[in-house]
């Protein structure tokens, strides 16, 4: 299954995974529209998907399913933008964004794995 | 029966083209006229006078209908009007509860304004497709469906004579007809009844929407008040709504932000607290049958008692291990809290569709304890049978309940007999008799015809027809207003007895239900606290009708610190989430006072339409004694211990020197003249006079001293 794994003893929270991911997807630098969060109270916490997939049955659209390489994904035409997967992944990864109709989620692209200087996160194939 | 088939079969009898267009911040500023004595469709603007004081939903059913009727018009009248109002929050994606619409029409029961609040996805649909209220007149000759396309902007008015009756049924058909595929079904909800709603005067009608995961479309129910009944009478097979592209956005909201970071915060709230309080999520309303049972507030056997040992048999417990969960089972989208439960495959044992495996919307709390408990059953299946048999048939499992739980009585003591029922026993616990009504019912025959004229007329009717005395029949017939109750005991709780009593459209808790502040926690003691909470919480409660929102995720979870706060009861950070969702979408900042304000305006204009139509005075706020407390020495018996308690704590009566007959009668003395009391006390603090007519410096606060509304007023007042 394809997924992002995370060491956080190695992240420096340089945030350059954060940079990467919201150029990727949003063509600007804002890590508030980043799938992958770093933060830093009293230790580094790495957030980003696990695609564990209990947000697909939370989703009264059908809008999210798992592809064929085991990655989560959601379907923005039949999203109806409810919010109940950001409430209730237990990872705290889907997250939202009030210029977006439909949440955003990590979907294991792996951009961020190669702009991370300290191999903080890795992608499992 | 195919598609191609039936459509062929309907004739255009109206059409009406119209401009789409958007909401702005939560409304369209018009509403939808369909007459179908004249096939007359129209538009009509909202004023801004309507719009400042009658907010929407209900509020707006009631000022379409106040002008569309007269006060000698009956329900069955063509003018009557069927209104299907959502709200401005309606609509929203984004918060649990959000996609409720409200019926506004006169009843065949109470025969006076009516109102009653469904899910479903009809309410938001018909709001995207670019109304704020539906409102339909007269009758058709013959059997019409209505079809409504938002994304088209057109309605149409259909002749359609050969789809089925029974919802169950006919919900599938008209989803597939005005389907343009599979996926589309989705973006359809129509609004049906059944063959019941025709025969009797508790028809209600069923909301649809599709549910993706199990392919199927499901319903929710206007219950209360008849609505099914009326929509027969205008010979209304079915109301169709279709609209493509639903999103969080669709109201334009002032600020999505608010919208969205409240919705999120409660989705929050229900995922990490909802196993630990109420189990909505995975058992939805049956959760409160033990805590009825417990506290001695289930009604069992016509409300004589409040618990019963088998009780245990109807718990939660009984019911989950037929439920199929699927994560996501609201009745709109984002509603995690998820109270709707479904069971997916019932093999029916009884009526018409004997053997056939169906899906059940399946029983809340109120149909367990109407038909469950109240008649003395205690089997879950036949609870599910009769739960789908209702629906399909379009009457009202509460009205139903609640009736056939004084029949029952009626028939134990000898005030019918099996000459009047045709021969069925209808002794409590008969389940497969109280089937045989629900199934005459349907075909209008037999004794189900007398049962489905409701518990008021019945009472007449067993007075008229077979010398039955008046007055132990308005003791123990559950209604108030023409109104069946619905399924509390309130013997114990004065409050509760003047929230089933104090109301505008009868018996119904939405209202107010206050058992647990006043009888088991004593947070109303005084008769000034009992009529603070029946101002707050009446009020409180109707400001959902008027946004198009649902009551239960107001305190069905609560936050983990509620319980720290000032007023736990009122649930303080819920209101505020309210309020915000309110600005939100409006642009408009309140405060409670004023969320308080705005509903005051639209109940005092519903009791002053109960004035209108030869009501809404302080006799017809009375409430059967059944209500207040022990009509029999059988039932003062089974309670002796508490009773006799009462007597020597408030009467200073020593139980001991007297017998039963005389302690239910001193009892009674005391009971009524304690609600006489409370209605005092409400009547002041709601702002009426004596009579319980709201006096003229209420409405004039209100901004509602209408010409019209005002010489009533003076006519009626003394």
């Amino acid at each position: 299954m394809r997924k992002l794994l995370t060491k956080e003893e190695l992240c420096t929270g340089c945030g350059a995974c954060e940079q990467t991911c919201s150029q990727t997807y949003f063509k600007e630098n804002n890590r508030e529209k980043s799938t992958i969060r770093i933060t830093d109270n009293e230790g580094i916490k790495i957030t980003v998907c696990s695609q564990c997939g209990s947000c697909i049955d939370i989703c009264s659209a059908n809008a999210i399913y798992r592809d064929k390489s085991g990655v989560v994904r959601i379907k923005k035409d039949l999203c109806v933008g409810c919010l109940a997967c950001v409430g209730f992944c237990p990872e705290g990864a889907m997250f939202q964004h009030n210029e977006l109709l439909e949440p955003i989620k990590c979907v294991a692209c792996g951009n961020c794995v190669k702009q991370c200087p300290t191999a903080a996160i890795a992608l499992e194939k | 029966m195919q598609k191609e088939q039936i459509l062929q079969a309907h004739k255009l009898l109206g059409k009406f083209d119209y401009q789409l267009g958007s909401l702005e911040r939560g409304y369209s500023d018009r509403t939808l006229y369909v007459n179908l004595s004249t096939n007359e469709i129209a538009e009509k603007p909202v004023s801004l006078e309507t719009k400042e004081k009658f907010i929407g939903g209900r509020g707006y059913g009631l000022k379409l209908l106040w002008d569309g009727v007269s006060g000698t018009t009956k329900w069955n009248d063509p003018e009557n009007e069927l209104i299907i109002a959502p709200g401005p929050v309606c609509g929203i994606t984004q918060y649990p509860g959000t996609g409720k619409s409200y019926v506004v029409g006169l009843s065949p029961l109470t025969q006076t304004v009516m109102d009653s609040n469904v899910g479903g996805y009809f309410g938001p649909l018909l709001k995207f497709s670019g109304w704020d209220a539906l409102e339909i007149q007269g009758k058709a000759e013959r059997d019409v469906v209505v079809v409504i396309d938002g994304n088209l902007g057109t309605v149409r008015i259909e002749e359609a004579p050969l789809e089925e009756i029974n919802s169950h049924l006919l919900i599938e058909q008209l989803t597939e007809i005005y389907a343009d595929t599979e996926e589309d079904k989705a973006n359809i909800s129509v609004i049906t009844a059944g063959d019941a709603a025709e025969h009797t005067l508790i028809g209600l009608l069923n909301f649809s929407f599709y549910d993706k995961s199990r392919q199927a479309v499901r319903i929710k129910q206007a219950g209360r008040g008849g609505f099914g009944t009326v929509f027969r009478d205008k010979k209304i097979k079915g109301i169709v709504v279709k609209f493509l592209g639903v999103k969080g956005n669709l109201n334009h909201p002032a600020d999505i932000g608010v919208l969205n970071k409240t919705g999120i915060k409660l989705h929050k709230e229900i995922a990490t607290l909802d196993d630990s309080q109420n189990k909505m999520r995975k058992i939805g309303t049956t959760y409160l049958m033990k805590i009825m049972n417990d506290y001695d507030i289930l009604p069992v056997r016509n409300f004589k008692y409040g618990s019963d040992p088998e009780a245990v048999n109807l718990s939660s417990d009984a019911f989950c291990k037929y439920f199929n969960l699927t994560g996501h089972d609201g009745c709109w989208y984002g509603c995690t809290l998820s109270c709707a439960k479904v069971i997916e495959s019932f093999k029916l044992k009884t009526g018409p569709y004997l053997g056939t495996e169906v899906i059940v919307d399946a029983p809340e709390y109120e149909t367990i304890a109407g038909v469950g408990s109240v008649c003395g059953i205690f089997d879950p299946e036949f609870v599910i049978e009769c739960n789908f048999y209702c629906d399909t048939y379009g009457i009202d499992t509460i009205s139903f309940g609640t009736l056939m739980g004084f029949i029952m009585e009626s028939y134990e003591s000898g005030v019918i007999n099996e000459e009047v029922t045709g021969g069925l026993q209808l002794n409590f616990g008969n389940s497969s008799a109280a089937l045989e009504v629900l199934h005459q019912m349907g075909q209008g025959v037999g004794f189900g015809k007398i049962a489905g004229l409701g518990v008021r007329r019945m009472k007449q009717f067993f007075v008229d027809n077979y010398g039955a005395d008046p007055s132990f029949l308005n003791d123990i017939g559950m209604e108030a207003k023409g109104l069946e109750f619905s399924e509390y005991v309130s013997k114990e709780s004065l409050a509760q007895q003047g929230g089933y009593g104090l109301t505008n459209k009868g018996p119904q808790h939405d209202e107010a239900w206050l058992i647990f502040m006043d009888m088991v926690n004593n947070q109303l003691p005084t008769f000034e606290d009992k009529a603070e909470a029946l101002h707050y919480f009446p009020m409180f409660r109707t400001w959902f009708s008027l946004l198009g929102l649902c009551k239960l995720p107001w305190n069905d979870i609560s936050p983990a610190n509620n319980r720290t706060t000032d007023e736990p009861a009122k649930i303080p950070e819920h209101v505020q989430n309210y309020l915000d969702l309110y600005t939100g979408v409006t642009g408009k900042q309140i405060d409670v006072k004023e969320m308080i304000r705005q509903s005051e305006v639209v109940y005092n204009f519903q009791r002053v339409f109960n004035l209108r139509m030869g009501f809404g005075t302080r006799e017809h706020d009375r409430i059967p004694y059944r209500a207040m407390g022990p009509v029999t020495v059988e039932e003062y018996e089974s309670r002796a211990e508490r009773y006799d308690q009462q007597l020597q704590q408030f009467l200073n009566i020593d139980p001991s020197e007297k017998n039963s007959e005389e302690k239910v009668q001193i009892l009674r003395n005391y009971r009524e003249d304690q609600y006489q009391q409370l209605v005092d006390s409400v009547y002041h603090r709601r702002g009426w006079n004596k009579q319980g007519i709201p006096t003229l410096e209420t409405v004039q606060r209100l901004g509602i001293d209408f010409n019209d509304l005002v010489q009533l007023i003076q006519e009626k007042s003394e």
